[in-house]
């Protein structure tokens, strides 16, 4: 071979350019409203450049220029598929920051886990169900939209809303549980589990959607522990890791529950962890609803979570605490506090700074999607295009949680 | 795929061989002057440290096998304007800002909280995204939203704004009404 | 052992309105029956499949039809949509893109007998509009010509996306073009003819069905003919969730409205083949021709022809239906491949596949004989 041949470069001589493509922030795979800047070379993308802020309104700005307690709906529309535990999240680190975290009533705890497992599962059937219509499988889809609809039945119920809940108060709930709600509970199981069935059915042994699924998106433990990750995608990579083993908030020491882990950290890894916590959160809520007690939802304490109206009509102390708290808003101590949860996605912790008054000083959430949302373009770099989109879809960036 | 059914509650923070986080860190910084403050608050452990010394801070943190964080959980920041009474150091320091980390150790199960004030004309820190890549973006936030210069890093540009977006909207005298040139006024 | 009149140089008045009513007959059953029913049965059936109801709000004067008239709706609403051409796209090639996909879909029919030969008022009648020998080689050839059409439009339409979908349809359809027909080679082989009336009639007894003769040729060319129809699993060149809509990104209105129709009518076209090489065309069961016309003999000579004749075309085109359903299901039920993989599959595992039907097939044969 003659030098001449030897210094030949394909690209250059061949006057072939990469393709510069923008799946920009309108498009049918990017839902959460991001950007990605790729470059192709044929179907491979060389480089993927991730823009966020689509969504971004403010929320710590909005919190801190209003009481704790109106914080409460901005929480709501963090990760709107779970919104339930973005309150709960928000309400204990208010708790802790106050130190009455113990004094809420066993009552008050149940109804707590209970309404976050079913914000996580809306948010695993939303999930699962993303990722199968993106990847063309039309009826998986709809089937986990249908047990979604359902388990929204469920917290329409208990707190008048499908999605934004705005349902946990700080010390408390806004309202108690529904009748009926246990028989509610089960007649849903029941449909949701054979729905479940189904889906797994049409998609777990599916050739095409194995052929999809194995092997693209994967990413090493150390790069996921160096890039953030947390709950199902760290989970994926094999890192036993879930805030309610390791600092366990509500009940969730008292009940009987696996964590599911994977092994390789690819995109398959994610669906089978996330299939697998729908049925533990099924098994945590069937628990919780056998042992119920009865009694109050709410801290005894008025300063903290305002009493019934029978009480602020008629005890002195009980009016003058309501009436404080709503012209002022609930005094919290000075301190700052930060409280780790598991959401869906992945730890979401309140990090929150209070200067002794009304309205928080710093309201600041650690959003788990941010973190896996970096990783995309080291995830997807040297693999198809067409691998993007399932990689995209277990992630499960909410845009709401990303952009805050 | 294992399934985990581990009890609950296992070491909350640290192990029996090793004390606290913040005993530690205390007795390795103990004359040096690099730790400003050091507190425990509701079972949370704080570390002030000087901005300058954030890096060494931090890669001990990381690789001393009593600590072992390995996870950068957050990274923000909070601005203390006119409320230094808030962290009495702030005052003593002039300084306006503080950068707050929050460190954990998958391993040792045990969190901590590094802070680092900044005075607002030295608006300089190092950034970590040596240590941990993930710091990356947390960084390019606290820069969008109140204006602090991290020192080294890759690609420092607005993340969650537009890039002409003028000020810095999370610091306490950016008005929550303000207006940008590029939206124009209300009507 | 049949006779054709086969049409002569100076063609007679009877022959000329019988090509005209064949003609009429089928494109009014594709263009106007199927390829606006298939829009309803797609909806319904994957309404059906996913627990829902699917589309049925709309009504004239009050009369809903349980979803029919969104047929009518749709039609309307696609012809009223403005129509625009991209900037910086070929505007000619943009505009001939839809016909080049559409026009071979129709022509393909023309050698498909949707029934076998009757005797009508003492003339030969033969259910096809034209009898070529080379028969299915000529729906081969005319529908590699819809290639162009699905990478003309992605090339003309100055998106990038379209690009990529035109790049994905051409390599696709090329691809799996080779492997359609070695597919079928085991057919002719069979049945010793390429001529789809030969076929058809050779197949009046039930045991002498294609399917059974063939049956991994079948497959195959399921597999092939749904890849050049770019149906799912094989939509990766109209992937919507990757490409938004692929190759026809940049159309509207009539234009759209006309791939669509393009590839409904295939679905028809391919139904229609493989009823023909592997389902015994429009034969009934251990029913032969005779038999029928025997059976019906109290309406007379043409009479009794002709009742067999309408009711050979009612199975050959209820076969048609049964085999649209099974593409239907396979279609909502499977997600879509990666690009990589459809040529993976079509290359290595089905070409091989397919000569290897061959290779068996003429063992096959050499043994029986």
């Amino acid at each position: 071979m003659t030098d001449a041949k030897k210094d030949y470069d394909f690209h250059k001589e061949s006057h072939t350019e990469r393709m510069v493509i923008n799946m920009g922030p309108s498009h049918p795979a990017t839902h959460g409203t991001v950007r990605f800047f790729l470059k192709l070379d044929g179907e491979k993308i060389v480089h993927c450049e991730t823009e966020i802020g689509y969504l971004h309104r403010g929320f710590e700005k909005h919190c801190e220029n209003g009481s704790w307690t109106q914080a409460f709906p901005y929480t709501d529309r963090l990760n709107y598929n779970s919104a339930i535990q973005n309150n709960v999240a928000y309400a204990m680190t208010v708790e802790k920051l106050m130190g009455v975290a113990d004094k809420m009533p066993e009552r008050g705890v149940y109804i707590r886990t209970i309404m976050c497992e079913f914000a996580r599962m809306a948010d695993h059937y939303t999930n699962l169900g993303a990722a199968a219509l993106e990847l063309g499988a039309l009826t998986a889809f709809i089937y986990f939209v249908e047990a979604r609809e359902l388990v929204w039945d469920i917290i329409e119920s208990v707190c008048g809303a499908r999605l934004t809940s705005n349902y946990i108060r700080i010390g408390g709930h806004a309202s108690d549980l529904p009748e009926n709600f246990k028989a509610h509970v089960k007649k849903v199981f029941a449909t949701n589990r054979e729905l479940y069935e189904d889906f797994d059915k049409l998609l777990t042994k599916n050739r095409i959607f194995l052929d999809r699924m194995r092997d693209t998106g994967s990413i090493s433990v150390e790069e996921a522990i160096q890039y953030g990750f947390t709950g199902p995608c760290l989970r994926a990579c094999g890192v036993e890791y879930d805030v309610r083993r390791a600092q366990p908030y509500l009940l969730y020491d008292q009940l009987d529950f696996d964590v599911p882990v994977g092994s390789t950290g690819d995109n398959f890894d994610r669906y089978l962890v996330r299939m697998e916590e729908i049925r533990q959160s099924m098994r945590i809520i069937e628990q919780a609803i056998e042992t119920l007690p009865e009694g109050p939802i709410n801290i005894a304490d008025p300063a903290v979570r305002q009493p019934s109206k029978e009480g602020v009509n008629t005890v002195m102390e009980m009016m003058i605490f309501h009436f404080k708290n709503e012209i002022e808003g609930i005094q919290v101590p000075r301190g700052e506090a930060y409280f780790p949860t598991e959401g869906s996605n992945g730890e979401v912790g309140f990090y929150l700074v209070s200067d002794g008054g009304g309205k928080p000083y710093k309201c600041r959430v650690r959003p788990p999607c941010f973190a896996m949302t970096q990783a995309m373009g080291r995830m997807v770099e040297g693999a198809f295009l067409a691998d993007l989109i399932p990689t995209f879809d277990m992630i499960n960036l909410i845009g709401g949680e990303c952009d805050r | 795929m294992k399934s985990d059914s581990a009890p609950a509650g296992g070491a909350r923070s640290g192990d029996a061989t090793s004390g606290p986080p913040l005993a530690i860190v205390i007795e390795k910084y103990a004359d040096t002057g690099v730790v400003i403050h050091t507190h425990r608050l509701h079972g949370d452990e704080t570390v002030v440290v000087h901005a300058e010394d954030i890096l060494d801070v931090m890669n001990f943190l990381r690789k001393d096998d009593r600590l072992n964080f390995d996870m950068m959980m957050d990274l923000t920041a909070v601005d203390y304007l006119d409320n230094q009474n808030l962290n009495p150091y702030l005052a003593e320091m002039n300084a306006r800002f503080e950068v707050v980390y929050h460190l954990y150790s998958i391993g040792k199960n045990h969190r901590i909280r590094v802070k680092a004030p900044l005075a607002e004309d030295n608006l300089f820190i190092n950034s970590i995204t040596g240590i941990w890549g993930g710091a990356d973006w947390f960084e390019r936030e606290a820069f969008d939203m109140y204006g602090i210069v991290f020192r080294g890093h890759p690609n420092l540009k607005r993340i969650l704004l537009y890039e002409k977006f003028e000020g810095h909207p999370l610091r306490k005298d950016y008005p929550k009404t303000k207006r940008q040139p590029l939206i124009g006024p209300r009507n | 052992m049949f006779e054709y009149s086969y049409i002569p140089p100076a063609p007679l008045l009877p022959e000329i309105l019988e090509m005209m009513l064949k003609i009429v007959f089928i494109f009014t059953m594709n263009m106007g029956f199927f390829a606006p029913v298939l829009g309803y049965v797609e909806r319904k059936q994957s309404a059906l499949m996913q627990d829902r109801i699917g589309a049925n709000r709309a009504d004239l004067f009050g009369v809903t039809a349980g979803g029919l008239l969104h047929i009518m709706t749709d039609a309307i609403k696609l012809l009223f949509k403005e129509d625009f051409i991209p900037r910086g796209a070929d505007k000619l090639l943009h505009t001939i893109a839809p016909l080049i996909a559409v026009v071979p879909a129709l022509i393909a029919f023309t050698v498909i007998p949707f029934g076998g030969t009757y005797v009508l008022w003492g003339h030969k009648v033969n259910l096809v509009i034209a009898d070529l020998d080379m028969g299915i080689l000529f729906i081969f050839a005319v529908t590699s010509l819809a290639t162009y059409g699905g990478a003309i439009a992605g090339w003309a339409s100055n998106n990038n996306w379209s690009l990529l979908g035109g790049v994905r349809v051409a390599a696709q359809m090329f691809s799996y073009e080779v492997a359609m027909g070695l597919s079928l080679v085991g057919v002719f082989m069979v049945f010793g003819s390429l001529r789809l009336t030969e076929i058809g009639m050779a197949q009046e007894n039930f045991w002498h069905w294609g399917i059974f003769y063939q049956p991994l040729g079948f497959i195959l060319f399921f597999a092939c003919a749904l890849a050049e129809n770019k149906r799912v699993p094989f939509d990766v060149p109209e992937a919507e969730s990757e490409l938004i809509a692929g190759y026809f990104t940049e159309y509207s209105g009539l234009k759209f409205a006309m791939f669509w129709m393009a590839e409904f009518l295939e679905i028809v076209t391919i139904a229609a083949i493989l009823t023909v090489l592997f389902f015994g065309g429009w034969n009934i069961p251990f029913v032969t021709l005779q038999s029928l016309v025997s059976f019906f003999g109290f309406l007379g000579d043409t009479g009794s022809q002709a009742a067999a004749m309408f009711l050979q075309v009612a199975v050959f085109w209820l076969k048609v239906g049964a085999l649209i359903f099974l593409q239907m299901l396979i279609r909502w039920s499977l997600p879509r491949f990666r690009y990589d993989q459809v040529m993976n599959l079509g290359w290595k595992i089905i070409l091989p596949l397919a000569l290897l039907n061959i290779f068996l097939t003429g063992l096959f044969i050499l043994a029986a004989n």
